[in-house]
Protein backbone atom coordinates (compact mmCIF):
# COMPACT_ATOMS: atom_id res chain seq x y z
CA UNK A 1 0.00 0.00 0.00
CA UNK A 2 1.08 3.56 -0.84
CA UNK A 3 2.42 4.82 1.70
CA UNK A 4 0.26 8.50 1.49
CA UNK A 5 -2.63 6.13 1.50
CA UNK A 6 -1.65 4.88 4.83
CA UNK A 7 -1.23 7.81 6.20
CA UNK A 8 -4.57 9.34 5.13
CA UNK A 9 -6.31 6.26 6.86
CA UNK A 10 -4.14 6.43 10.62
CA UNK A 11 -4.60 10.04 10.19
CA UNK A 12 -8.97 9.81 10.19
CA UNK A 13 -8.53 7.19 12.79
CA UNK A 14 -6.34 9.42 14.82
CA UNK A 15 -8.99 12.65 14.08
CA UNK A 16 -12.02 9.79 15.16
CA UNK A 17 -10.21 8.91 18.11
CA UNK A 18 -10.30 12.43 19.25
CA UNK A 19 -13.89 12.95 18.39
CA UNK A 20 -15.07 9.71 20.52
CA UNK A 21 -12.59 11.47 23.27
CA UNK A 22 -14.73 14.71 23.42
CA UNK A 23 -17.83 12.65 23.82
CA UNK A 24 -17.08 12.33 27.32
CA UNK A 25 -17.55 16.48 27.37
CA UNK A 26 -20.71 15.49 25.91
CA UNK A 27 -21.99 13.07 28.84
CA UNK A 28 -20.35 15.09 31.49
CA UNK A 29 -22.55 18.25 30.70
CA UNK A 30 -25.62 15.82 29.91
CA UNK A 31 -25.84 14.33 33.02
CA UNK A 32 -25.04 17.80 35.21
CA UNK A 33 -27.95 19.35 33.07
CA UNK A 34 -30.39 16.63 34.08
CA UNK A 35 -29.37 16.57 37.65
CA UNK A 36 -29.60 19.26 40.67
CA UNK A 37 -26.72 21.81 41.11
CA UNK A 38 -26.04 20.00 44.38
CA UNK A 39 -24.12 17.13 42.88
CA UNK A 40 -22.64 18.75 40.09
CA UNK A 41 -19.04 18.62 40.94
CA UNK A 42 -19.85 14.41 42.12
CA UNK A 43 -20.64 14.48 38.46
CA UNK A 44 -17.85 15.86 37.12
CA UNK A 45 -15.36 14.30 39.37
CA UNK A 46 -17.03 10.53 38.08
CA UNK A 47 -16.56 11.73 34.52
CA UNK A 48 -13.21 12.56 35.04
CA UNK A 49 -11.87 9.52 36.88
CA UNK A 50 -13.65 7.34 34.35
CA UNK A 51 -11.49 9.24 31.14
CA UNK A 52 -8.54 8.67 33.09
CA UNK A 53 -8.79 5.00 34.71
CA UNK A 54 -10.60 3.96 31.93
CA UNK A 55 -7.78 4.74 29.52
CA UNK A 56 -5.02 3.55 31.98
CA UNK A 57 -6.94 0.23 32.52
CA UNK A 58 -7.20 -0.37 28.82
CA UNK A 59 -3.37 0.20 28.40
CA UNK A 60 -3.20 -2.42 31.16
CA UNK A 61 -5.26 -5.24 30.58
CA UNK A 62 -7.98 -4.41 28.73
CA UNK A 63 -6.33 -4.12 25.32
CA UNK A 64 -4.82 -7.11 25.69
CA UNK A 65 -8.07 -8.75 26.80
CA UNK A 66 -9.97 -7.25 23.89
CA UNK A 67 -7.49 -8.20 20.96
CA UNK A 68 -6.26 -11.19 22.41
CA UNK A 69 -5.22 -12.95 19.24
CA UNK A 70 -5.27 -15.85 18.56
CA UNK A 71 -7.76 -17.23 21.32
CA UNK A 72 -10.11 -20.16 22.30
CA UNK A 73 -12.64 -17.52 21.29
CA UNK A 74 -14.19 -16.67 24.76
CA UNK A 75 -11.43 -16.16 27.31
CA UNK A 76 -7.83 -15.29 26.20
CA UNK A 77 -5.23 -12.66 27.20
CA UNK A 78 -2.72 -11.21 24.71
CA UNK A 79 -0.03 -10.04 27.83
CA UNK A 80 0.30 -6.98 30.04
CA UNK A 81 0.52 -3.63 29.27
CA UNK A 82 1.18 -1.98 25.74
CA UNK A 83 4.23 -3.88 23.16
CA UNK A 84 4.36 -2.83 19.69
CA UNK A 85 4.81 -5.51 17.27
CA UNK A 86 7.40 -5.72 14.92
CA UNK A 87 4.65 -4.43 12.02
CA UNK A 88 2.60 -1.99 14.50
CA UNK A 89 4.13 0.77 12.52
CA UNK A 90 3.60 -0.62 8.76
CA UNK A 91 0.80 -0.90 6.64
CA UNK A 92 1.28 -5.08 7.10
CA UNK A 93 -0.60 -3.82 11.10
CA UNK A 94 -4.28 -3.60 10.60
CA UNK A 95 -4.66 -3.75 6.34
CA UNK A 96 -3.27 -0.18 6.46
CA UNK A 97 -6.02 1.14 8.18
CA UNK A 98 -3.92 2.46 11.16
CA UNK A 99 -1.01 1.68 12.97
CA UNK A 100 -0.87 -0.30 16.72
CA UNK A 101 -0.79 3.12 19.00
CA UNK A 102 -3.74 4.36 16.73
CA UNK A 103 -5.55 0.67 17.10
CA UNK A 104 -4.96 0.73 20.93
CA UNK A 105 -6.23 5.17 21.58
CA UNK A 106 -8.82 4.52 19.48
CA UNK A 107 -10.37 1.50 21.47
CA UNK A 108 -9.44 2.62 24.31
CA UNK A 109 -11.43 5.65 24.08
CA UNK A 110 -14.60 3.10 23.66
CA UNK A 111 -13.85 1.66 26.87
CA UNK A 112 -14.55 4.34 29.27
CA UNK A 113 -18.13 5.01 27.52
CA UNK A 114 -19.59 1.63 28.86
CA UNK A 115 -18.78 2.87 32.82
CA UNK A 116 -20.04 6.32 32.09
CA UNK A 117 -22.97 5.17 30.39
CA UNK A 118 -23.46 3.88 34.25
CA UNK A 119 -22.91 7.35 35.99
CA UNK A 120 -25.28 8.99 34.38
CA UNK A 121 -28.46 6.43 36.11
CA UNK A 122 -26.82 6.42 39.45
CA UNK A 123 -26.22 9.85 39.37
CA UNK A 124 -27.02 11.86 42.57
CA UNK A 125 -27.00 8.77 45.40
CA UNK A 126 -24.28 6.61 44.93
CA UNK A 127 -21.10 6.10 46.72
CA UNK A 128 -17.90 7.65 44.69
CA UNK A 129 -16.18 4.66 46.09
CA UNK A 130 -18.14 1.66 45.46
CA UNK A 131 -18.69 3.46 41.90
CA UNK A 132 -14.76 4.38 41.65
CA UNK A 133 -14.48 0.11 42.65
CA UNK A 134 -17.27 -1.15 40.31
CA UNK A 135 -15.55 1.67 37.44
CA UNK A 136 -12.31 0.01 37.59
CA UNK A 137 -13.75 -4.24 37.52
CA UNK A 138 -16.38 -3.37 34.63
CA UNK A 139 -14.38 -1.27 32.58
CA UNK A 140 -11.04 -3.10 33.00
CA UNK A 141 -12.50 -6.75 32.97
CA UNK A 142 -16.06 -7.36 31.50
CA UNK A 143 -15.76 -4.56 29.13
CA UNK A 144 -12.90 -6.08 26.78
CA UNK A 145 -14.01 -9.75 27.37
CA UNK A 146 -17.46 -8.94 25.80
CA UNK A 147 -15.81 -7.42 23.03
CA UNK A 148 -12.99 -9.84 22.38
CA UNK A 149 -16.56 -11.72 21.72
CA UNK A 150 -17.09 -10.03 18.64
CA UNK A 151 -14.30 -7.97 17.97
CA UNK A 152 -11.43 -9.71 19.11
CA UNK A 153 -12.11 -12.27 16.41
CA UNK A 154 -13.97 -14.15 19.14
CA UNK A 155 -16.99 -16.80 19.07
CA UNK A 156 -19.81 -14.27 18.45
CA UNK A 157 -18.03 -12.85 15.20
CA UNK A 158 -17.36 -16.80 14.24
CA UNK A 159 -21.07 -17.56 14.41
CA UNK A 160 -22.29 -14.72 12.56
CA UNK A 161 -23.15 -11.49 14.95
CA UNK A 162 -22.87 -8.33 13.31
CA UNK A 163 -21.97 -5.06 15.59
CA UNK A 164 -20.43 -2.04 13.62
CA UNK A 165 -19.34 0.23 16.03
CA UNK A 166 -21.09 -0.89 19.26
CA UNK A 167 -24.82 -0.91 19.76
CA UNK A 168 -24.20 -4.05 22.01
CA UNK A 169 -20.47 -3.89 22.68
CA UNK A 170 -20.39 -0.68 23.99
CA UNK A 171 -23.92 0.54 24.64
CA UNK A 172 -25.85 -2.38 25.35
CA UNK A 173 -23.06 -3.27 28.07
CA UNK A 174 -23.04 0.12 29.95
CA UNK A 175 -26.66 -0.26 29.84
CA UNK A 176 -27.39 -3.88 31.19
CA UNK A 177 -25.23 -2.67 34.05
CA UNK A 178 -27.00 1.05 34.85
CA UNK A 179 -30.43 -1.38 34.71
CA UNK A 180 -28.59 -3.49 37.59
CA UNK A 181 -27.35 -0.81 39.29
CA UNK A 182 -30.41 1.78 39.32
CA UNK A 183 -32.39 -1.64 40.67
CA UNK A 184 -29.86 -2.96 43.62
CA UNK A 185 -29.05 1.18 44.16
CA UNK A 186 -33.12 2.39 44.65
CA UNK A 187 -34.40 5.70 43.86
CA UNK A 188 -33.41 8.96 44.77
CA UNK A 189 -34.99 10.40 47.22
CA UNK A 190 -38.63 12.00 46.56
CA UNK A 191 -38.07 10.10 43.10
CA UNK A 192 -41.25 8.19 44.27
CA UNK A 193 -43.83 8.91 46.84
CA UNK A 194 -45.26 6.38 49.05
CA UNK A 195 -48.42 5.76 47.69
CA UNK A 196 -46.55 5.11 44.27
CA UNK A 197 -46.77 8.32 42.46
CA UNK A 198 -43.84 9.23 40.17
CA UNK A 199 -42.33 12.63 41.05
CA UNK A 200 -39.99 14.93 38.40
CA UNK A 201 -36.85 15.95 39.84
CA UNK A 202 -36.10 18.83 37.33
CA UNK A 203 -32.43 19.30 36.18
CA UNK A 204 -30.71 22.62 36.32
CA UNK A 205 -28.87 23.43 33.64
CA UNK A 206 -31.29 22.49 30.42
CA UNK A 207 -28.46 24.73 28.00
CA UNK A 208 -25.60 21.89 29.28
CA UNK A 209 -27.87 18.91 28.48
CA UNK A 210 -28.24 20.32 25.04
CA UNK A 211 -24.71 21.30 24.38
CA UNK A 212 -24.03 17.77 25.70
CA UNK A 213 -25.91 16.01 23.43
CA UNK A 214 -24.52 18.00 20.40
CA UNK A 215 -20.92 17.52 21.54
CA UNK A 216 -21.85 13.34 21.78
CA UNK A 217 -23.51 13.77 17.88
CA UNK A 218 -20.36 15.61 16.88
CA UNK A 219 -18.43 12.72 18.99
CA UNK A 220 -20.47 10.20 16.91
CA UNK A 221 -18.99 11.33 13.36
CA UNK A 222 -15.43 9.78 15.12
CA UNK A 223 -17.65 6.95 17.16
CA UNK A 224 -18.96 5.22 13.57
CA UNK A 225 -16.73 7.05 11.53
CA UNK A 226 -13.60 5.45 12.81
CA UNK A 227 -15.44 1.84 13.45
CA UNK A 228 -14.82 2.08 9.67
CA UNK A 229 -11.27 1.33 10.60
CA UNK A 230 -9.86 2.91 7.32
CA UNK A 231 -10.38 6.53 6.25
CA UNK A 232 -12.08 4.67 3.28
CA UNK A 233 -14.23 7.32 1.14
CA UNK A 234 -16.65 5.02 0.18
CA UNK A 235 -17.54 3.48 3.76
CA UNK A 236 -16.86 6.18 5.70
CA UNK A 237 -18.60 9.09 3.78
CA UNK A 238 -22.38 6.63 3.91
CA UNK A 239 -21.57 6.15 7.67
CA UNK A 240 -21.49 9.51 8.59
CA UNK A 241 -24.61 10.24 6.55
CA UNK A 242 -26.66 7.33 8.40
CA UNK A 243 -25.46 7.86 11.45
CA UNK A 244 -26.72 11.68 11.21
CA UNK A 245 -30.03 10.60 9.28
CA UNK A 246 -30.38 8.60 12.19
CA UNK A 247 -29.92 11.07 14.84
CA UNK A 248 -32.06 13.72 13.10
CA UNK A 249 -35.39 11.38 12.36
CA UNK A 250 -34.91 9.92 16.38
CA UNK A 251 -35.36 13.73 17.35
CA UNK A 252 -38.22 14.38 15.38
CA UNK A 253 -39.78 11.16 16.21
CA UNK A 254 -38.96 11.95 19.95
CA UNK A 255 -40.19 14.65 20.12
CA UNK A 256 -43.15 14.40 18.05
CA UNK A 257 -44.25 11.24 20.23
CA UNK A 258 -43.83 13.26 23.23
CA UNK A 259 -45.88 15.87 22.56
CA UNK A 260 -48.66 13.29 21.35
CA UNK A 261 -48.75 11.59 24.61
CA UNK A 262 -47.53 14.57 27.17
CA UNK A 263 -49.22 17.55 25.09
CA UNK A 264 -46.17 18.95 25.95
CA UNK A 265 -42.59 19.76 23.44
CA UNK A 266 -40.31 18.68 26.15
CA UNK A 267 -36.95 19.29 25.03
CA UNK A 268 -35.18 16.37 27.15
CA UNK A 269 -37.33 13.82 25.05
CA UNK A 270 -36.14 15.65 21.77
CA UNK A 271 -32.37 15.15 22.98
CA UNK A 272 -33.06 11.25 24.19
CA UNK A 273 -34.50 10.69 21.01
CA UNK A 274 -31.45 11.84 18.68
CA UNK A 275 -28.94 9.82 21.66
CA UNK A 276 -31.74 6.61 20.77
CA UNK A 277 -31.61 7.45 17.04
CA UNK A 278 -27.35 7.43 16.95
CA UNK A 279 -27.52 4.34 19.21
CA UNK A 280 -30.15 2.51 16.92
CA UNK A 281 -27.89 3.12 14.33
CA UNK A 282 -24.95 2.68 15.68
CA UNK A 283 -24.92 -1.64 15.23
CA UNK A 284 -25.42 -1.13 11.31
CA UNK A 285 -23.87 2.73 10.01
CA UNK A 286 -22.49 0.74 7.25
CA UNK A 287 -25.45 -1.31 6.52
CA UNK A 288 -28.65 0.69 5.76
CA UNK A 289 -29.27 2.94 3.28
CA UNK A 290 -30.80 6.37 3.41
CA UNK A 291 -34.41 5.41 4.11
CA UNK A 292 -33.36 2.33 6.74
CA UNK A 293 -31.50 5.23 8.55
CA UNK A 294 -34.38 7.24 8.56
CA UNK A 295 -36.69 4.48 9.80
CA UNK A 296 -34.61 3.47 12.49
CA UNK A 297 -34.01 7.10 13.84
CA UNK A 298 -37.98 7.43 13.65
CA UNK A 299 -38.22 3.93 15.38
CA UNK A 300 -35.72 4.83 17.82
CA UNK A 301 -37.46 8.01 19.07
CA UNK A 302 -40.66 6.63 19.63
CA UNK A 303 -38.55 3.54 21.55
CA UNK A 304 -36.76 6.27 23.85
CA UNK A 305 -40.15 7.93 24.97
CA UNK A 306 -41.67 4.53 25.34
CA UNK A 307 -38.93 3.48 27.53
CA UNK A 308 -38.36 6.54 29.82
CA UNK A 309 -42.14 6.36 30.81
CA UNK A 310 -41.36 2.21 31.16
CA UNK A 311 -38.61 2.53 33.69
CA UNK A 312 -40.59 5.08 35.61
CA UNK A 313 -43.28 2.59 35.57
CA UNK A 314 -41.17 -0.42 36.88
CA UNK A 315 -40.18 2.17 39.81
CA UNK A 316 -36.24 2.27 38.46
CA UNK A 317 -34.90 6.19 38.85
CA UNK A 318 -32.68 6.81 36.20
CA UNK A 319 -32.41 10.33 36.24
CA UNK A 320 -30.82 10.95 32.55
CA UNK A 321 -32.74 7.66 30.68
CA UNK A 322 -29.93 5.88 30.33
CA UNK A 323 -31.08 2.53 30.42
CA UNK A 324 -33.96 3.69 27.45
CA UNK A 325 -31.12 5.39 25.43
CA UNK A 326 -28.57 2.75 25.51
CA UNK A 327 -29.91 -0.05 26.88
CA UNK A 328 -33.32 -0.61 24.69
CA UNK A 329 -32.19 1.11 21.60
CA UNK A 330 -28.87 -0.23 22.06
CA UNK A 331 -30.59 -3.63 21.37
CA UNK A 332 -33.22 -2.60 19.08
CA UNK A 333 -30.30 -1.41 16.85
CA UNK A 334 -28.56 -4.32 17.35
CA UNK A 335 -31.32 -6.13 15.98
CA UNK A 336 -32.42 -3.77 13.46
CA UNK A 337 -29.12 -5.11 11.53
CA UNK A 338 -31.60 -8.61 11.02
CA UNK A 339 -34.95 -6.22 9.72
CA UNK A 340 -33.14 -3.54 7.65
CA UNK A 341 -30.13 -2.84 5.58
CA UNK A 342 -27.97 -5.42 3.40
CA UNK A 343 -27.84 -7.88 6.03
CA UNK A 344 -31.48 -8.34 6.90
CA UNK A 345 -32.74 -11.76 6.42
CA UNK A 346 -33.93 -14.22 9.22
CA UNK A 347 -30.95 -16.14 9.74
CA UNK A 348 -29.19 -12.50 10.78
CA UNK A 349 -31.74 -12.10 13.10
CA UNK A 350 -31.54 -15.12 14.83
CA UNK A 351 -28.02 -13.98 15.35
CA UNK A 352 -28.42 -10.67 16.67
CA UNK A 353 -30.83 -12.14 18.98
CA UNK A 354 -28.72 -14.19 20.37
CA UNK A 355 -25.90 -12.14 20.56
CA UNK A 356 -28.00 -9.71 22.70
CA UNK A 357 -29.18 -12.31 24.72
CA UNK A 358 -25.74 -13.70 25.77
CA UNK A 359 -23.91 -10.49 26.04
CA UNK A 360 -27.01 -9.69 28.67
CA UNK A 361 -26.46 -12.44 30.47
CA UNK A 362 -22.90 -11.83 30.52
CA UNK A 363 -22.97 -8.31 31.44
CA UNK A 364 -26.44 -8.66 34.05
CA UNK A 365 -24.50 -11.72 36.21
CA UNK A 366 -20.91 -9.65 36.74
CA UNK A 367 -22.30 -6.56 36.66
CA UNK A 368 -24.97 -7.79 39.84
CA UNK A 369 -21.88 -9.90 41.05
CA UNK A 370 -19.71 -6.96 41.46
CA UNK A 371 -22.47 -4.34 42.94
CA UNK A 372 -24.04 -6.96 44.72
CA UNK A 373 -20.39 -7.38 46.47
CA UNK A 374 -20.35 -3.93 46.84
CA UNK A 375 -23.42 -2.72 48.37
CA UNK A 376 -22.94 -5.70 50.89
CA UNK A 377 -19.44 -4.30 51.69
CA UNK A 378 -18.86 -0.57 51.32
CA UNK A 379 -22.44 0.02 50.61
CA UNK A 380 -24.04 1.60 47.58
CA UNK A 381 -25.71 4.62 48.83
CA UNK A 382 -24.41 7.83 50.51
CA UNK A 383 -26.34 8.48 53.68
CA UNK A 384 -30.18 10.55 53.34
CA UNK A 385 -28.70 13.30 55.23
CA UNK A 386 -26.06 13.72 52.37
CA UNK A 387 -28.24 12.79 49.48
CA UNK A 388 -30.27 15.71 50.50
CA UNK A 389 -27.84 18.28 51.21
CA UNK A 390 -26.06 18.03 47.76
CA UNK A 391 -23.00 15.19 47.09
CA UNK A 392 -20.58 17.83 46.39
CA UNK A 393 -20.94 19.42 49.81
CA UNK A 394 -20.10 16.08 51.88
CA UNK A 395 -17.80 14.20 48.92
CA UNK A 396 -16.10 17.15 47.98
CA UNK A 397 -15.81 20.38 50.75
CA UNK A 398 -16.85 22.63 47.83
CA UNK A 399 -19.86 23.79 45.67
CA UNK A 400 -19.77 23.95 41.88
CA UNK A 401 -21.11 27.45 41.64
CA UNK A 402 -20.04 29.23 45.57
CA UNK A 403 -21.11 32.42 44.02
CA UNK A 404 -24.53 32.07 42.95
CA UNK A 405 -27.72 29.13 43.08
CA UNK A 406 -29.20 27.96 40.13
CA UNK A 407 -31.86 25.92 41.60
CA UNK B 1 -52.97 38.48 61.98
CA UNK B 2 -49.61 38.09 62.11
CA UNK B 3 -46.32 37.28 59.60
CA UNK B 4 -44.40 34.45 60.72
CA UNK B 5 -40.82 34.30 59.23
CA UNK B 6 -38.91 31.24 59.54
CA UNK B 7 -35.08 30.70 58.31
CA UNK B 8 -34.91 26.68 58.06
CA UNK B 9 -32.55 24.55 56.90
CA UNK B 10 -33.46 23.57 53.08
CA UNK B 11 -32.93 19.90 53.86
CA UNK B 12 -35.77 20.28 56.08
CA UNK B 13 -37.97 22.12 54.21
CA UNK B 14 -39.68 19.63 52.43
CA UNK B 15 -40.87 18.19 55.79
CA UNK B 16 -41.70 21.43 56.89
CA UNK B 17 -44.08 22.01 54.05
CA UNK B 18 -45.80 19.09 54.51
CA UNK B 19 -46.29 19.23 58.11
CA UNK B 20 -47.74 22.72 57.36
CA UNK B 21 -50.05 21.18 55.04
CA UNK B 22 -51.14 19.24 57.30
CA UNK B 23 -52.45 21.97 59.77
CA UNK B 24 -54.23 23.55 57.10
CA UNK B 25 -51.21 26.26 56.93
CA UNK B 26 -51.15 25.76 53.21
CA UNK B 27 -50.28 29.52 51.47
CA UNK B 28 -46.92 30.70 52.03
CA UNK B 29 -43.74 32.53 49.95
CA UNK B 30 -40.41 31.23 50.70
CA UNK B 31 -37.16 31.73 48.47
CA UNK B 32 -33.48 30.99 49.33
CA UNK B 33 -31.50 32.77 51.05
CA UNK B 34 -27.54 33.38 52.00
CA UNK B 35 -26.64 34.32 55.54
CA UNK B 36 -24.20 34.37 58.30
CA UNK B 37 -24.34 32.82 61.75
CA UNK B 38 -23.31 30.24 64.30
CA UNK B 39 -22.83 27.55 61.93
CA UNK B 40 -19.85 27.15 59.63
CA UNK B 41 -19.72 24.87 56.55
CA UNK B 42 -16.13 23.37 55.87
CA UNK B 43 -15.30 23.54 52.37
CA UNK B 44 -11.64 22.51 51.25
CA UNK B 45 -10.17 24.19 47.69
CA UNK B 46 -7.37 22.84 45.89
CA UNK B 47 -5.31 21.92 49.53
CA UNK B 48 -6.65 25.54 51.24
CA UNK B 49 -9.64 24.05 54.19
CA UNK B 50 -11.59 27.28 54.82
CA UNK B 51 -14.97 27.87 56.69
CA UNK B 52 -17.41 29.87 55.39
CA UNK B 53 -20.05 31.32 57.15
CA UNK B 54 -22.06 32.31 54.13
CA UNK B 55 -24.89 30.19 54.77
CA UNK B 56 -28.08 28.86 52.65
CA UNK B 57 -31.07 28.41 54.38
CA UNK B 58 -34.76 28.30 53.14
CA UNK B 59 -37.10 31.77 54.25
CA UNK B 60 -40.40 30.73 54.54
CA UNK B 61 -42.81 34.21 55.16
CA UNK B 62 -46.11 32.94 56.31
CA UNK B 63 -49.34 35.23 57.33
CA UNK B 64 -52.18 33.45 59.13
CA UNK B 65 -55.12 34.51 61.07
CA UNK B 66 -54.35 34.67 65.15
CA UNK B 67 -55.93 31.36 65.94
CA UNK B 68 -53.50 29.80 63.47
CA UNK B 69 -50.29 31.34 64.85
CA UNK B 70 -49.94 28.51 67.39
CA UNK B 71 -50.22 25.45 65.49
CA UNK B 72 -48.09 27.20 62.83
CA UNK B 73 -44.74 28.01 65.80
CA UNK B 74 -45.33 24.56 67.14
CA UNK B 75 -45.02 22.55 63.64
CA UNK B 76 -42.29 24.61 62.84
CA UNK B 77 -40.35 24.35 65.47
CA UNK B 78 -40.70 20.59 65.66
CA UNK B 79 -39.96 19.77 62.08
CA UNK B 80 -37.30 21.65 61.07
CA UNK B 81 -35.03 20.65 64.05
CA UNK B 82 -32.36 18.70 64.32
CA UNK B 83 -30.20 19.54 67.56
CA UNK B 84 -27.69 21.21 65.42
CA UNK B 85 -26.21 24.36 65.27
CA UNK B 86 -27.49 25.78 62.46
CA UNK B 87 -31.11 25.12 63.06
CA UNK B 88 -32.52 28.50 62.27
CA UNK B 89 -34.83 31.35 63.73
CA UNK B 90 -38.33 32.29 63.76
CA UNK B 91 -39.16 35.65 63.36
CA UNK B 92 -43.21 37.36 64.48
CA UNK B 93 -44.86 40.79 63.39
CA UNK B 94 -48.22 42.17 63.12
CA UNK B 95 -49.90 42.37 60.20
CA UNK B 96 -52.59 45.31 60.42
CA UNK B 97 -55.03 44.52 57.05
CA UNK B 98 -54.80 41.81 54.32
CA UNK B 99 -56.51 41.02 51.30
CA UNK B 100 -57.27 38.81 48.43
CA UNK B 101 -56.63 40.66 44.85
CA UNK B 102 -59.02 38.09 42.92
CA UNK B 103 -62.01 39.13 44.96
CA UNK B 104 -60.53 41.76 46.69
CA UNK B 105 -62.15 40.90 49.85
CA UNK B 106 -59.88 42.02 53.08
CA UNK B 107 -59.31 40.18 56.69
CA UNK B 108 -59.21 37.10 58.29
CA UNK B 109 -61.64 35.28 55.08
CA UNK B 110 -59.13 36.31 52.78
CA UNK B 111 -56.64 33.65 54.28
CA UNK B 112 -58.47 30.58 54.15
Amino acid sequence: MENSLFTANNIWMMICTGLVFIMHLGFSFLEIGLTRQKNTINILFKNMFIICAGLVLYALIGFGLMYPGEFNGVLGFGGLGLRLPENGLTAEYASGGYTYWTDFLFQGMFAATAATIVSGAVAERVKLESFILFTIIYVGLIYPIAGSWQWGGGFLSEMGFYDFAGSTLVHSVGGWAALIAVYLLGPRIGKFSESGKVGAIPGHNLPLATAGVLILWLGWFGFNGGSVLSADPAATSLVLVTTSLAAAAGGISGFLFAYIRYKKYDLTMFLNGILGGLVGITAGADQMGITDSLVIGLLAGVIVVLGVALIDKLKLDDPVGAIAVHLICGIFGTLAVGIFGAKAGWEQFVHQLVGVGLIGLFCCISAFIILFALKKTLGLRVSKEEEVEGLDLHEHGMTAYPDFRLD
Amino acid sequence: MKKIEAIIRKSKFDEVKDALHQVQVNFFSYWDVTGVGNEKEGHVYRGVTYSTSDIQRRYLSIVVSDSFLERTIDTILKTAYTGNVGDGKIFVSDISETYRIRTAEKGEGSLK
